[in-house]
């Protein structure tokens, strides 16, 4: 595989995922790189497991991340990071969003939900910023911001510039939204300083 | 400067259709198609249909086409089979105005009941099947297919897979053509296909077929890359997302990239076969193009290699390509594997959801379910467990009517088909007339929350509005079920489950046909909100008897349930299933 960029999203359908990927593609886009990304749709996004691929880099061929070559995984959910980590390059980023979702599985008994993602991946060589993303944007007012304040933890670790970021997030969002998320975006890339 | 936009594949293909001055556009939702006519339809210029089903839009763009105007349709794979009759015969007489069929196909099985592959249609339709790499593509070949359907008078076959359809890249942006309607002339020898003229027909469509042939040739939907180094004599003959797979793993090797899949020109592949060392053809799933590349003499390797189930991958194709005696790098094993075992996360039905009661009821009642396509297929996992078929869309009526047949009234009084409203609209209405006109006694529940939840919530026959959301008559199921002679219709409320049980037991034990609507909104489409339910902890004995109810929102532990307030839609169906009452509304009282 090329110099190209791999970072995926992974969480639960329902989440925001595909949004935070859209924005992320298209400050890709911006910074002028080309760029390759999967979507979600149909049966998978009722809850389920979901988890999209962004590549950019000079000449991006295939839309799907490989395993073991993820530069940046984002988890929306722990589980959802354990579940995806055999993607994750050996010198990776995996940020973390402090958020447990039970799974119909252990819901009903069938299952075990693994015990501290946080910790068993703080463990590896790879290198992990976990944020209480929900936290952060229900303090700023709004919950579902969470996927925002996670894209701004992402961008502390990518050269793209600001405006690039603020301008997708604002074509992007519903024009109503896109105070609140800038904010959003700005506390999550405070988070990822302060670490 | 042309400018370029970062959209999906289905995003560029209606730009495409757009571009090309298409004026009228039908399609059924359907995973990987359905955001294509979502996105035709934001063209006011465009008259956009959500049609009952694919036999019925592509009958309507083959309509708009004979007439003169550039028509198109999309559906996905199975989808396809609907409107396979139409296809077939349309091929014959040809069009007027351009007209293109998507077909997207869903290798994997992501959102479908089978891995079929359409390229096959276009072989048996003798229809040119063109496929796309990616969106930039997408919105090229979808221009690029009115033209060869205006020159060489055919229908034309836009094959796409899912990784297509729902990946993103860059297409360029143009100027639409003008919307033109040509000439409308009677032409019985050329749109009447009874037996006389049909045969003048075929004759015209092997003619075709040659012209083609050449026109495959010398196409730029076909090209060469010359490979370089020590990898230029290797040839790889693919199309599609198997060729951007490739393009990672063996950049320097020699490509035959297809565009245009059928007809395949002899020559082309003769001379680029000539011009290597080793001839590879990659394709997901059938050996479509091998089989006819074998078929030329060429000596090459195809599916002893490549897997036929499921999709490729960068993986897949690395593994196979090595295991091959190819110079290729195999991606090694991860760096990380989570010491534990993970669960799996199924996709499950919404808190709130209006089949939820439904499927509690059918499992509680241990009826055998002939079930049908949508999201209530769900109700196949745990916990409902409840359904013991699922075939096609609207084999749930039929299904449970030949099951009727097969093991009798005694049966039969355990037996209902279950279907959804869209689906009911789309295939299951004749099916309905079957069990009437033979004197069945089947039962059978529409679960109509109102929309086509599945692919997104599309409107349909039933919703009351159109696919741009403006008003549209309503079709009123209880009342086609009167008209086609059935006297046992009755509505009920799946949030009510005594009302849901009271109405099976009586339905199954009358001796003749009966059809229950059973009617609620789709709780994520009408963004259902009533006040989050609370469990009066005091009351809770942990039995889990709540949890057979599937709720996302709903758990135990510590030997007491919880209801995750965020989560929860104040549904209410918990306060009625639970043997101590002790989950309350909101407000205190019990239900
Ligand atoms: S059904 Fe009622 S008593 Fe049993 S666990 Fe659920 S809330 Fe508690
Ligand atoms: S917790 Fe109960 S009331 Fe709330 S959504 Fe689930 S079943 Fe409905």
């Amino acid at each position: 595989m090329s110099d190209n960029t791999n970072v995926m999203i992974a969480g639960v359908g329902g989440q925001g995922t595909v949004l935070a990927s859209k924005i992320l593609g298209l400050a890709a886009m911006k910074a002028g790189m080309d760029v390759k990304q999967s979507e979600i749709h149909g049966m998978s996004q009722r809850g389920g497991s979901v988890v999209t691929h962004v590549r950019f880099g000079d000449k991006v061929h295939s839309p799907l991340v490989t395993k073991g070559s993820a530069d940046v995984i984002m988890a929306f959910e722990e589980l959802e990071g354990l579940r995806y980590l055999p993607y994750l390059k050996k010198t990776g980023l995996i940020i973390m969003n402090k958020q447990q979702m039970l799974p119909m599985p252990v819901i009903m008994g069938a299952a075990q939900y693994p015990v501290a993602p946080v910790e068993e991946i703080a463990n590896l060589e790879a290198k992990e910023i976990a944020v209480d993303a929900s936290g952060t944007g229900l303090a700023l007012g709004d919950a579902r911001t969470a996927n925002v304040v996670l894209l701004g933890v992402l961008a502390a670790a990518l050269p793209f510039p600001d405006e690039v970021w603020h301008e997708s997030l604002r074509e992007s969002l519903k024009p109503g939204l896109v105070e609140v998320n800038m904010k959003a975006f700005r506390a999550g890339q405070e988070a990822a300083m302060a670490m | 400067m042309t400018k370029y936009e970062l959209l999906s594949g289905n995003e560029a293909i209606a730009r495409g259709v757009y571009e090309a001055g298409v004026k009228v556009a039908a399609a059924y939702p359907g995973t990987p198609s359905t955001e294509i006519l979502e996105n035709v339809a934001r063209y006011d210029r465009i008259l956009s249909q959500w049609a009952p089903n694919e036999k019925v839009a592509l009958e309507v763009a083959a309509g708009a086409s004979i007439a003169g105007a550039k028509a198109f349709a999309a559906m996905k794979h199975v989808g396809l089979n609907v409107a396979a009759d139409p296809l077939m015969t349309f091929s014959y007489t040809g069009v007027n105005g351009g007209m293109v069929l998507v077909s997207a196909d869903d290798p994997a099985m992501h959102s479908s009941q089978n891995e079929q592959d359409n390229r096959y249609y276009g072989l048996i339709a003798k229809l040119p099947v063109l496929e796309p790499a990616d969106s930039g593509e997408a919105k090229d070949f979808t221009l690029k297919a009115y033209e060869i359907s205006e020159v060489f008078d055919t229908p034309v076959i836009l094959r796409t897979t899912t990784r297509v359809n729902h990946s993103k890249s860059f297409v360029a942006i143009n100027e639409p053509a003008e919307i033109t309607v040509k000439d409308y002339k009677k032409d019985p020898g050329k749109y009447v296909m009874t037996p006389a003229n049909a045969v003048g027909r075929h004759k015209a469509v092997e003619e075709r077929r040659l012209a083609l042939t050449e026109y495959a040739g010398q196409t730029e939907l076909n090209r060469v890359e010359a490979g370089s180094g020590d990898f230029g004599d290797i040839g790889f003959i693919t199309a599609g997302i198997s060729y951007q797979y490739l393009k990672e793993i063996m950049p320097d090797a020699s490509y035959l990239k297809l565009g245009l899949l059928w007809p395949l020109n002899e020559n082309m592949i003769l001379d680029f076969a000539a011009g290597v060392k080793q001839v590879i053809v990659v394709e997901e799933l059938e050996p479509v193009l091998e089989t006819q590349i074998r078929a030329m003499g060429v000596s090459c390797r195809g599916k002893d290699i490549i897997p036929r189930q499921g999709e490729l991958s960068e993986e897949t194709l690395r593994r196979a390509l090595a295991g091959a005696g190819l110079p290729v790098w195999v991606t090694p094993e991860p760096a990380y594997v989570s010491e534990q075992k993970l669960p799996v996360r199924p996709p499950i039905l919404c808190p709130g959801c209006s089949h939820r009661g439904m499927f509690y009821t059918l499992n509680a009642m241990e009826l055998c379910v002939s079930g049908d396509i949508g999201c209530y297929a769900l109700g196949s996992a745990a916990p409902f467990e409840s359904i013991d078929t699922t075939i096609c869309m609207g084999a749930s009526v039929g299904g449970a009517f030949g099951m009727e047949l097969a093991r009798g009234d005694g049966f039969a009084e355990g037996c209902v088909a279950v279907i959804g409203d869209s689906t009911f609209f789309h295939s299951g209405i004749t099916g309905l007339m079957d069990i009437v006109y033979n004197k069945g006694r089947s039962t059978v529940i529409v679960l109509d929350n109102s929309t086509t939840a599945m692919t997104g919530h599309q409107d349909n026959p039933g919703t009351g509005k159109d696919i741009k959301g403006e008003p549209a008559p309503l079709i009123d199921i209880e009342m086609l079920g009167a008209s086609l002679g059935i006297r046992r219709v009755r509505t009920v409320d799946p949030f009510d489950l005594k009302a849901c049980r009271e109405a099976l037991e009586e339905e199954l034990a009358a001796p003749e046909v009966s059809l229950i609507v059973a009617r609620r909104a789709c709780a994520l489409y009408s963004k259902l909100r009533d006040p989050a339910c609370r469990v009066e902890e005091g009351d809770c004995v942990g039995c889990k008897a709540c949890l057979k109810l599937g709720c996302p929102a709903l758990s135990v532990s510590d030997g007491k349930a919880k209801v995750d307030a965020l989560m929860c839609v104040g549904c209410g169906l918990c306060t009625q299933v639970c043997p101590k009452h002790a989950i309350r509304k909101a407000g205190g009282s019990h239900e």
